[in-house]
């Protein structure tokens, strides 16, 4: 946007920029963060030890207002995935009901928030209830005029019903006011008895305003016959019928036809004597002075505009609308007030200037989700024609990612946000990216959430990082196991590695293994890398031995070592422990068993020829006297083992 | 499916729990507590279910929860049981074990005693994945790997049992009096005697992939029966006395099972909640002569004309071991209407089934059948 269309509004922050210093400032996904800097323009002064984090969006932090975010976001995910089995020519009635679906979810958090306001008694929490509740209104009344005349896109003569039910349902007051009189001990004396007459005639209940008139023509025998004449014109009043069999022509000379009556009522003055009755009839012409007169039962423009269609134009088109609205926008409005940020964008919705709306309505109101959603369910409508913004995708998509955006950085409805990114088939999944890797990991459980999210969308990169995250928490916290499993989730064979080092460390140092029910059962994740298939065969080892099956232990010490699983610098451990095994009474090593761990002595010594830095010399020692101990007992058990495979079994 | 109630609490429902009827009275649960996590700050709420008084079903409002007390909250709840119908133990993310008191009279939910640290590494916190009570003895456990036992009324840890696991125990839940399970995260069941010495009883495992088990719950009727829920969304039902494989596996969620329970009264059905947003209801008929054309569709219709006979056969072979689901003895039901965000928990008393999701949602629904 390159124009600025209003004044930036100003945030005061307490207790920032005083003693004249200047403000640094952060931007973060949602939030800004200040401080003060060291720059002082004079004299000194010390740091400021607080970071002030400026939230721009309260409402989703306020807990009824959350119940909104939820509630829509269950809606949209119904709403995408509807759209593939039915044909788009049937889908509009699927489409209203949903829009009614959001609506009543606005109507809802509305209910409970003024509910709320009532019964608190912190007066600045009203302050902000009565707000929320006052733009709620607002929005409400937008989505269902946008309802009415793009989603539902009701033709001529249908057209004037849905915006009657749309006045109606925004003029509440009406029947509190009607029950108020009705219920009195004389309504016919009650002040606002005519107000109530003529509210209704000017919201077309025509049926209620002759309920109510019927109190007065009994009282007033005289002026019976009036009464019947005020009683027969609004009874005849034709209201056209969209699922009848009659046409909007027919429709229309019957209109004109009434009309015509109710003028000839008026030119014989019939009505004189009765300077309601009067007013009604001129009101009943569509006689704009006479219901200017009413502005305050009126209250709004955009009601003035409807009552004057029903009693001038009730066959109006779509699109003649926009020059009625702005019409009834000068009449109503004094020429001096400046139109209020909602009415121009009634008036732009009035015009078809779906863009209008749409941005009018992102620079009015402080949070994405509004514009989001109307706009979502609007393109699905094929309503927007997708122009191509000059920063990025269309338009659709880029306020849904602004909302999504603006909801990741909430500590708890980021899951949402999830969602919407995977409904934005361009730049979605990169934000999610993005997204997921900053979500804070307190716990195995938020992370194994965010691994299935990662998981399902097959975002390997984030998946490893995860893991790798979790993996090494785990070990620095000494928990091999988790630190074990979150390798295997992430199939990540370095990480096996590492943890099998540790493990291996542990028994050099300890001699013996920590974990053993780890190690015991490692199954087949055995196979992730080669340090842990050696750490699970060398316990198996160490069981074998332990349960005296020396022969199948030997063989797999020995195939540990030509099979070169085992590390070179483990060698040295492995024929330690073979030495047992040598000294045994029975051979257990075969001639060529013997011959393969001599022949792995001398690969291991041989490499050993270079000069060691400085061999502490008691361990240069016993490292000769090992090596001297290990051949000795290598020749005697050849020694043996050709005796015992030559000699003939007797 | 259309008795669900859904109200949206402005919380993520970590877990659910009616509070629990006295045994004798066949009454409906009207109580129910939940905790949240992931908030700023976490809550644990106490939700009043009013009674549907007569036989007006269209009255929608009497299933809505109204919320009747609440409590702050350190750290996500993590877990949370009941230990009487008074009190109540919630596991927290902090690492704590806090015994609430719920004073019906006031209506008022406060903090009887918290054991701050149960749960840690050297230098940090760890939280404290799910806590069990079988009156007055607690025993919870934690990421850290430890089994710690605790006495309602003793400020002091009674025990813990160090290092009982090298991976993070994620479930416990009695067997026995003096017996406990527990799951870990390379899918292991350990089942240890607390009356002697530090190191499992028993080990039991699943051959193949080491999945992660996330939650277990024993039979009511027969203790040797224990259900778990893994990683992948498999269903085990594993016969603790014999062997150290389960008796039969079902493919039961797309994703994480988070939680599984025997109905406490008609064990024949089970419930698990998962991940993948989706609960289900369990049915396994208990006949053992139907033949099986007959099966299929109609087996719970079958399944109750063959209970008449109850008794003998069912206290030997339970339903649940037979092991071969596709002879058509297993019903399944999504009991959702829709797909939602992942559920987290469930809770089933007499008829009535509360489950909280991290759709901020709570539904309950007060006619299931079992």
């Amino acid at each position: 946007m390159e124009e600025v269309d209003v004044e930036p509004t100003t945030t005061l922050i307490p207790g920032v920029g005083l003693k004249q210093k200047h403000l640094g400032f952060e931007w973060g996904p949602g939030d800004i963060l200040v401080y003060e800097t060291n720059f002082r323009p004079a004299g000194a002064g010390s740091g400021c030890p607080s970071v002030h984090v400026v939230r721009k969006d309260e409402d989703i932090y306020s807990p009824i207002l959350r119940k909104l975010f939820n509630e829509s976001h269950h809606i949209f995910v119904g709403l995408q995935n509807i759209t593939e089995d039915v044909p788009s020519k049937n889908k509009k009635p699927q489409f209203v009901s949903i829009s009614k679906n959001y609506r009543s979810v606005i109507r809802a958090c509305m209910e409970e928030l003024q509910h709320v306001a009532v019964s608190t008694q912190d007066v600045t929490l009203v302050c902000q209830y009565s707000n929320q509740v006052s733009i709620l209104l607002a929005t409400e009344l937008i989505w269902n005029l946008c309802e009415v005349l793009f989603i539902d896109a009701a033709p001529a003569g249908c057209l004037l019903l849905h915006l009657l039910d749309w006045v109606r349902l925004h003029k509440a007051d009406v029947d509190e006011k009607a029950k108020e009189v009705l219920q009195s001990d004389s309504p016919t004396n009650h002040l606002a008895y005519w107000d109530v007459v003529i509210s209704f005639i000017l919201q077309g209940r025509v049926d209620e305003a002759r309920h109510v008139l019927t109190k007065q023509a009994s009282m007033q025998a005289a002026s019976r016959t009036l009464y019947q004449l005020m009683d027969t014109l609004l009874h005849k009043m034709p209201v056209f019928n969209p699922s009848g069999t009659q046409t909007l022509t027919e429709f229309d000379m019957k209109w004109r036809h009434w009309h015509e009556e109710c003028d000839r009522c008026l030119q014989d003055k019939s009505f004189a004597s009765n300077p309601h009755l009067e007013t009604i009839c001129k009101i009943l012409l569509g006689d704009e002075d006479a219901m200017l007169e009413h502005k305050e039962l009126l209250g709004t423009w955009y009601h003035f505009l409807v009552s004057r269609l029903l009693f001038s134009h009730p066959t109006v088109k779509p699109a003649e609308l926009h020059y009625y609205a702005k019409s009834s926008m000068d009449m109503f409005l004094d020429s001096r007030s400046v139109p209020e940020p909602l009415d121009s964008i009634l008036l732009a919705a009035f015009e078809f200037d779906l863009h209008q709306v749409i941005k009018d309505c992102s620079i009015a109101l402080n949070n994405w989700w509004f514009v989001a959603h109307l706009t979502d369910l609007l393109d699905h409508c094929k309503l927007l024609q997708s122009h191509n913004l000059h920063f990025g995708s269309n338009l659709r998509e880029f306020l849904v990612l602004e909302y999504a955006s603006g909801l990741v950085s909430h500590h708890s409805l980021w899951q949402l946000a999830v969602d919407y990114f995977d409904h934005c088939p361009e730049f979605g999944r990169v934000y999610l990216e993005l997204q997921l890797e900053r979500v804070p990991l307190e716990t195995e459980r938020k992370a194994l959430k965010v691994l299935r999210i990662c998981e399902q969308r097959h975002m390997t990169e984030q998946v490893r990082s995860i893991c790798k995250i979790m993996a090494k928490r785990a070990l620095s916290n000494n928990r091999l196991g988790s630190a074990l499993s979150w390798s295997i989730r992430a199939k990540d064979a370095g990480f096996a590695t590492l943890i099998s080092e540790r493990f291996l460390q542990d028994y050099c140092t300890r001699g013996s293994f920590s974990d053993l029910d780890l190690i015991d059962n490692l199954g087949p994740a055995m196979l992730l890398s080669d340090r842990l298939t050696f750490l699970g065969k060398y316990r198996e080892f160490h069981r074998l031995y332990g349960e005296n099956k020396f022969t199948e232990a030997g063989k797999l010490l020995l195939s540990l070592m030509t099979a070169k699983i085992a590390p070179r610098s483990f060698w040295m451990t492995l024929l330690t422990d073979a030495l047992p095994l040598l000294e045994q009474k029975e051979v257990i090593f075969s001639a060529d068993q013997t011959h393969e761990l001599m022949f792995c002595l001398e690969e291991l010594t041989s490499d050993n020829t270079e000069p060691k830095p400085e061999p502490p010399a008691l361990g240069e020692d016993v490292e000769t006297a090992k090596l001297e101990l290990l051949r000795l007992a290598l020749a005697r058990n050849l020694a043996m083992a050709i005796v015992k495979e030559g000699t003939v079994e007797a | 499916m259309d008795c669900i109630n859904a109200k949206y609490v402005s919380q993520k429902i970590s877990k659910t729990r009616w509070r629990p009827v006295s045994a004798s009275s066949l009454q409906q649960p009207e109580l129910l507590a939940t905790g949240s996590w992931d908030n700023e700050d976490n809550k644990v709420s106490i939700w009043s279910v009013g009674e549907n008084g007569g036989s007006n079903m269209e009255d929608e409002f009497e299933g809505d929860p109204q919320l009747l007390c609440e409590c702050e909250h350190s750290g996500d709840v993590l877990d949370l049981q009941f230990l009487d119908q008074d009190r109540l133990v919630t596991a927290s993310s902090s690492g704590a074990v806090t015994i609430y008191n719920l004073k019906s009279e006031s209506q008022t939910l406060s903090v009887l005693h918290t054991w701050e640290g149960a749960h840690h590494y050297q230098c940090a916190r760890a939280p404290c994945t799910a806590v069990v009570c079988s009156s007055p003895e607690l025993v919870s456990v934690g990421e850290d790997g430890r089994v710690v036992l605790y006495k309602a009324d003793q400020s002091r840890i009674v025990r813990t049992i160090e290092n009982a696991d090298s991976s993070t125990i994620h479930a416990v839940t009695f067997l026995r009096t003096a017996e406990v399970l527990t799951v870990n995260s390379i899918g292991q069941l350990k089942l240890w005697d607390l009356r002697q010495g530090n190191e499992p009883a028993q080990i039991l495992t699943l051959t193949g992939d080491r999945v992660p088990l996330h939650c277990v719950d024993k039979h009511p009727n027969q203790q040797h029966i224990v259900a778990t829920g893994g990683q992948d969304g498999m269903l085990c039902i594993w016969d603790v006395r014999q062997g150290s494989v389960p008796f039969s596996l079902m493919e039961a969620h797309s994703a994480e099972m988070w939680e599984v329970h025997f109905h406490p009264s008609n064990p024949d059905h089970l419930f698990t909640c998962s991940e993948d947003g989706s609960l289900l209801h369990w049915e396994t008929s208990s006949g053992s002569d139907t033949p099986s054309f007959l099966q299929g569709r109609n087996s719970s219709m079958m399944s109750r004309s063959a209970t008449a006979p109850a008794g003998g056969n069912q206290s030997l072979i339970s339903a649940w071991l037979s092991g071969d689901s596709s002879k058509g003895r297993l019903e399944t039901t999504h009991m959702l209407p829709s797909q939602t965000l992942s559920v987290n928990s469930l809770d089933v008393l007499g008829q009535c089934l509360v489950c909280g999701t991290d759709g901020e949602a709570v539904y309950i629904h007060r006619r299931v059948l079992v």
